[in-house]
């Protein structure tokens, strides 16, 4: 392992802890702007988190030791995806213990344990969640693999740092197959976290939500941790696109270590760049029923479908 | 044992016989629990683990053969060894082994055969599995074979006194019985006029493709009604309800994969040069399987039915490997074979592990609680955590998560698939990503399988106010349950290990060799340049160690202050178990996706009944489709026939004659 | 891709969109959607052409382009907005097959005709072969909607569409056919929307409906006697 793979690793780690509620409050900023509301602080996500860190945590009688690890295994599961994820460098030593399949399996053991944390309470919000969890997850999984086959047909891997320095070191050109795949995992972002179409992240109203219904029974730190989680996955997300469809920028191996601190910026235009962007889509677009949320998916499914057959038609 | 063993098949034997001598032991004082139970099952157990041992220090030995003069004469049981019998032979010991001492702790006086006999039973399934995998020849194949059907058979009715269960039994007998058929028609086809039944001959003999096919095709639908392949599988979530738990295990975890074995052995090495398109009929009919499967896994409510679903699933899982490693040897891609052979052969040994745990644990919370039917289940993990935590292993690993063992077959799968745009067949090549895509939902699918096991079992609150008396499992139970799952966890760190150990096999059923040596010992590598590497060990010190710091973290910075308070109720105050989903309630998002597998008979309450009643029974299309329409046409032939029988002796006496000289006009 | 002049990547963009816009027709119920949806399958089609166009330097595309254009992308919907207008008929009823159906379908049929396309491709010698298979594609696909839609309306815009999809078809086979076969093409093709339109008022006229089940009682055994 050499220095500058180290580098890379703890920077990245650490850019994701702090810009994810970061992240988070930006796109609330924006949402804000867009519908004409006085928007809140972008800080205000830290400050939640803070103040959850030094209340007492309330646990519900009944409930068992996995809801109170349950916390920490998502937080973690969160932590080394971001640790995966080639966001600015594709120097990380992480990579090797996981590729793009395992990364996908990593992001369903943090929503396995959620939902399972969900249901040990016993209240029927928690199983409603945990229900409505597992099912967005399952419809979206195949959708999220048909992309990762696209990148990874087009650049002959699955190791994610590969592939981004694949795509961004090839000659630049139009391709089909890459922007339909774009728009399904679009739509595998919006629904995976919990965002307008499938979920709305800022109401509680009990009839519609599915991730609050899972984080109801947790409180102070470990409520914290799960929103910081939560924080993390949109972030992750952010990524995978990034490194997928707008990999340039990215220090590779062939830049010197010098593009490690010129991706800094980039990231953050980047990341600007996408709040905005998913803010307006959350601002012009209505939440559909639970029932339809398999509609949305498959509609994202058939996107990177046509995008691998249009690649392996086209070649392109 | 004795000290003359010159080889491992010696050995194989030696243990085999042993578990005769078990089983006929148990006869002594077959109503003794203490005797049977207690005494011989751990016994068993031992024998179990040498044979796995056995099996290990086997794999790398070459190909051994044995010929017992016994049965009929002229024909003596020829016996083989070889790698591919090895790792059934590992899978059967080290499975069993788990699940004989838990059986050991299960075993309980009750209605039905006696303990004895039941030894004798299960000893004797043990023995005829282990002797279909060293059968040599067509005759001590099928033996083995229906020894196996019937004893599990035995087996699956131990509550013989219950009418549903002598009826799962029958529905057991008869696919058992329509399986070995068309395996008997298959080594008749394969044998290609030499009249020489001994798998040697079958090696030598070269069919014609359009025999070769039909004895593929025969064996598929022979091995695939063992093996749970839709629309065969209609006896898997009868029996494995209606057997005791150990049994199911036993059953599911192990008898499944003599079918995978039997498929393997045609397919590769009898029939020696498969052809591509058989590869996408396996496929096709793999997926559909663990689509089907895994679907109707979610939708049940009686968790030993929801578990034999779930094995469908994986079943299906495992043929469409099979079908892949088919269409990558048909086209001349030896490596890529290999590799989904690999992913095969190790989804097999993970299944056997992961289910066999899954149902131990069944078999004890339905020890404890006497009930099988998850909507009268919950907050287990309170009473029974040992069984709850060891359970958790498997239905992790079931629900294919990484770090365990579920993932790792998965993922070598998926690597396989992932190439599948290099067949030189352009519908092929188009069609295979699509199919990983549906291997895909299964496994999302198993793992909504999985949440809605482990959370309306063990997690909630108790559904009925007799939980409050379940107990957790006895030591030897604990045991049985420990050894699997450490044999998940094992399976899920050292893929490279168990894969090391595999290889021999691989390239005696698929002519290539994968090149493993390039990666270091703790990451699998399968392809090297192509960087797709995982590497379970680091994946768990990972997030531990990230655990372990948060956790740290918190600690140093915050306080560690906790307050017990009742859930939220949203001020309705009278929140009660009975508002927590069901399983019918946690499989309602799958009946409204997938309504169209289902056949669904709802009964609504209206806004004015009294007593308001909600009920659902899903049942399986097949019945009505296939089997239903089935039937009518054998029970008209039959009615058809039916004036032969006139009920008089003379009547009956002429048609032996006429027959006896029909025969003898014919043979003269 | 590297090394494929900017026209050609434009192209097979082109052919990419028709694709996706066939899916997209194939899901739509609202039919003024579906006309929206085939006066934009045009416009990407009069890319196409201008493109091929621009790349070749064959003069008499132009003049194909803006046939396209006067014909594909403006008169005809104008012709059929003004039909549902003055029809009324704003939905199609439930599809015989579910939409999930349909596109599970639809992605069966792409891949078939992928395959069939490879060994005709293989034979063009243009530079934009690789979009037969699409083109084989849009027109298979247009074919399901006009097979799975109850209302004659959705089963025009599916015949428009076919049209489409042939002459996308043809133009990256051999560069376009000749301008006379086109003109020939495209007047049966107005005309054919014109004869259809009058037939619609027609229909309405006997049945009150333009659902096309009610033609199924014009068979005559069971449907003449049916309706005594």
């Amino acid at each position: 392992m050499r220095p500058i793979e180290i580098v890379t690793q703890l920077l990245e780690l650490a850019a994701a802890l702090a810009a994810a509620p970061l992240f988070v409050g930006w796109i609330n900023q924006c949402r804000a702007w867009l519908q004409n509301r006085s928007a809140p602080s972008i800080w205000l996500p830290y400050r939640g988190i803070r103040k959850l860190f030094h209340k007492d945590a309330v646990i519900a009688v009944r409930a068992s030791a996995l809801f109170r690890l349950a916390p920490y295994i998502v937080f973690a599961a969160m932590v080394v995806a971001a640790g995966i994820i080639p966001s600015m460098g594709t120097r990380l030593p992480v990579t090797r213990i996981a590729d793009a399949i395992a990364l996908v399996g990593l992001l369903a053991t943090a929503r396995v344990f959620m939902s399972l944390a969900a249901m040990d309470v016993g209240t029927a919000f928690g199983t409603l969640g945990a229900r409505r969890e597992m099912m967005v997850g399952f419809l979206a999984e195949p959708a999220l693999l048909m992309i990762i086959f696209v990148a990874s047909l087009i650049s002959a891997t699955t190791a994610l740092p590969a592939i981004t320095e694949h795509l961004a070191t090839q000659k630049l050109g139009l391709y089909p197959s890459l922007a339909f795949t774009a728009i399904a995992f679009t739509m595998v972002l919006l629904a995976e976290n919990a965002r307008i179409p499938i979920d709305n992240p800022a109401t509680h109203l009990e009839l519609t939500m599915i991730h609050e219904a899972l984080l109801l029974e947790y409180s102070a730190r470990h409520l914290a941790l799960m929103e910081w989680a939560a924080a993390l996955k949109l972030l992750n997300y952010a990524c995978i696109g990034f490194a997928l469809f707008i990999p340039w920028g990215v220090s590779t191996a062939a830049g010197g270590p010098l593009t490690l601190f010129a991706s800094i910026p980039v990231l953050a235009v980047k990341l600007i760049a996408a709040g905005g962007v998913l803010a307006l889509i959350e601002t012009v677009s209505a939440k559909v029923r639970v029932f339809r949320a398999p509609e949305f998916l498959a509609t994202a499914f058939l996107f990177a479908v046509l995008g691998l057959l249009v690649h392996l038609l086209l070649g392109a | 044992m004795t000290p003359a063993l010159h080889s491992p098949l010696d050995a194989c034997l030696v243990i085999l016989v042993l578990w005769g001598v078990i089983g006929l032991a148990g006869l002594v004082r077959p109503t003794s629990l203490r005797f049977v139970a207690r005494g011989l099952f751990p016994l068993s157990a031992l024998c179990s683990l040498a044979l796995a041992a056995v099996a290990v220090w086997s794999l790398g030995v070459a190909p051994e053969r044995a010929m017992l003069v016994v049965g009929l004469p002229d024909l003596p049981v020829h016996l083989r060894r070889d790698g591919l019998s090895s790792v059934f032979l590992f899978l059967l010991g080290a499975a069993s082994a788990g699940i004989s001492v838990f059986a050991a702790g299960y075993f309980r006086r009750g209605h039905g055969t006696s303990a004895g006999l039941l030894c004798l039973q299960y000893h004797l399934f043990l023995a005829s599995m282990g002797l279909v995998m060293l059968a040599d020849d067509a005759y001590a194949f099928m033996v083995a074979w229906e020894t196996m059907a019937v004893s599990s058979y035995f087996l699956v009715t131990t509550q013989h006194g219950l009418p549903e269960i002598r009826r799962a039994g029958f529905l057991y007998l008869l696919i058992a019985h329509v399986g070995a058929t068309a395996i008997l028609l298959a080594f008749g086809v394969m044998q290609g006029g030499s009249w020489q039944f001994t798998f040697d001959a079958m090696r030598g003999a070269h069919l014609p493709a359009p025999w070769a096919a039909a004895a593929f095709l025969l064996a598929l639908f022979g091995f695939g009604a063992k093996a749970g392949l839709v629309p065969l599988h209609v006896w898997l979530p009868e029996a494995h309800p209606a057997a005791p738990s150990p049994v199911s295990a036993l059953m599911s975890g192990v008898m499944l994969k003599t079918a995978v074995y039997g498929v393997l052995r045609v397919t590769f090495d009898l029939l020696g040069q498969p052809v591509w398109w058989w590869g996408v009929v396996a496929l096709a009919v793999g997926l559909f399987t663990a689509l089907y499967g895994v679907v109707f896994a979610a939708a049940q409510s009686d968790m030993k039915r929801l578990l034999a679903y779930s094995s469908i699933e994986n079943i299906g899982l495992i043929f469409t490997a099979f079908g892949l490693a088919i269409v990558f040897r048909g086209v001349g891609m030896p490596t890529l074979a290999a590799l989904a052979l690999i992913a095969l052969l190790y989804h097999c040994l993970n299944h056997a592990f992961m289910k066999s745990l899954l149902f131990v644990g069944t078999g004890a919370v339905l020890h404890s609680t006497g009930e099988r039917n998850l909507g009268r289940l919950g907050g287990l993990i309170h009473r029974m955590p040992w069984v709850a935590w060891l359970t958790l292993v498997g239905t992790l690993a079931l629900a294919g998560l990484p770090p365990l063992n579920g993932f790792v077959s998965e993922w070598l799968l998926l690597q396989a698939f992932l190439f599948a745009h290099e067949v030189p067949h352009t519908f092929v090549n188009m069609l295979l990503p699509m199919a990983a895509a549906v291997v895909v939902l299964a496994a999302a699918l198993a793992a909504y399988v999985m949440v809605k096991f482990f959370g309306v079992i063990f997690l909630g609150q108790p559904r009925e106010a007799a939980l409050a008396g379940a107990h957790d499992a006895g030591l030897l139970q604990r045991l049985g349950l420990a050894w699997l799952a450490a044999g998940c966890i094992a399976l899920a760190l050292f893929p490279t290990q168990v894969i090391h150990g595999l290889r021999g096999v691989v390239r005696q059923l698929s002519g290539a060799d994968l090149p493993l040596e390039a990666a270091p010992w703790w990451l699998l590598e399968p392809i090297p340049g192509r960087q797709a590497s995982y590497s379970a060990l680091g994946f768990l010190l990972a997030v531990t160690a990230v655990v372990l710091l948060t956790i740290l973290g918190v600690r140093l910075f915050y306080h560690r202050r906790v307050r017990r308070a009742d859930p939220w109720d949203c001020g309705f105050a009278r929140l009660d178990a009975r508002m927590q989903d069901t399983a019918e309630g946690f499989g309602q998002p799958i009946r409204h996706i997938f309504g169209s597998f289902f056949l669904l008979r709802r009964e609504l309450p209206s806004p004015s009944d009294r007593a308001p009643r909600y009920r659902v029974v899903i049942s399986d299309r097949i019945w009505e489709r296939l089997y239903g329409p089935l039937g009518g046409l054998v029970q008209r032939i039959a009615d058809g026939f039916a004036w032969v029988q006139q009920g008089r002796i003379a009547t009956y006496l002429l048609y032996s004659f006429v027959t006896l000289v029909a025969l003898l006009a014919l043979v003269l | 891709m590297s090394g494929v002049p900017l026209t050609l990547q434009l192209l097979n963009f082109c052919a990419a969109l028709l694709l996706l816009l066939s899916f997209a027709m194939l899901s739509q119920r609202r039919i003024v959607n579906l006309v929206n949806l085939l006066a934009v399958q045009g416009s990407v089609l009069l890319l196409a052409t201008l493109l091929i166009a621009a790349r070749t330097g064959q003069q008499h595309l132009y003049l194909s382009a803006a046939l396209t254009l006067g014909l594909k992308v403006i008169l005809l919907p104008w012709l059929l907005h003004r039909l549902i207008r003055r029809l009324g008929v704003y939905w199609d009823a439930e599809p015989l097959l579910n939409i999930p159906g349909t596109m599970l379908v639809g992605v069966l049929i792409v891949v078939f005709a992928f395959g069939l396309a490879q060994p005709i491709s293989q034979l063009a010698s243009t530079a934009t072969r690789n979009a037969i298979g699409i083109a084989v594609a849009v027109v298979l696909l247009s074919f399901l909607m006009m097979i799975t839609r109850r209302k004659a309306m959705s089963q025009v815009v599916g015949f428009l569409s076919m049209e489409n999809g042939l002459f996308f078809g043809a133009m990256s086979a051999t560069y376009g056919m000749p301008m006379v076969v086109e003109f020939g093409v495209a007047l049966d093709v107005l005309v054919a929307v014109l004869v259809l339109g009058i037939f619609f008022f027609q229909i309405r006229e006997q049945f009150d409906s333009l659902d096309l089940h009610h033609l199924e009682s014009l068979r005559e055994e069971a449907g003449g006697r049916g309706r005594e």
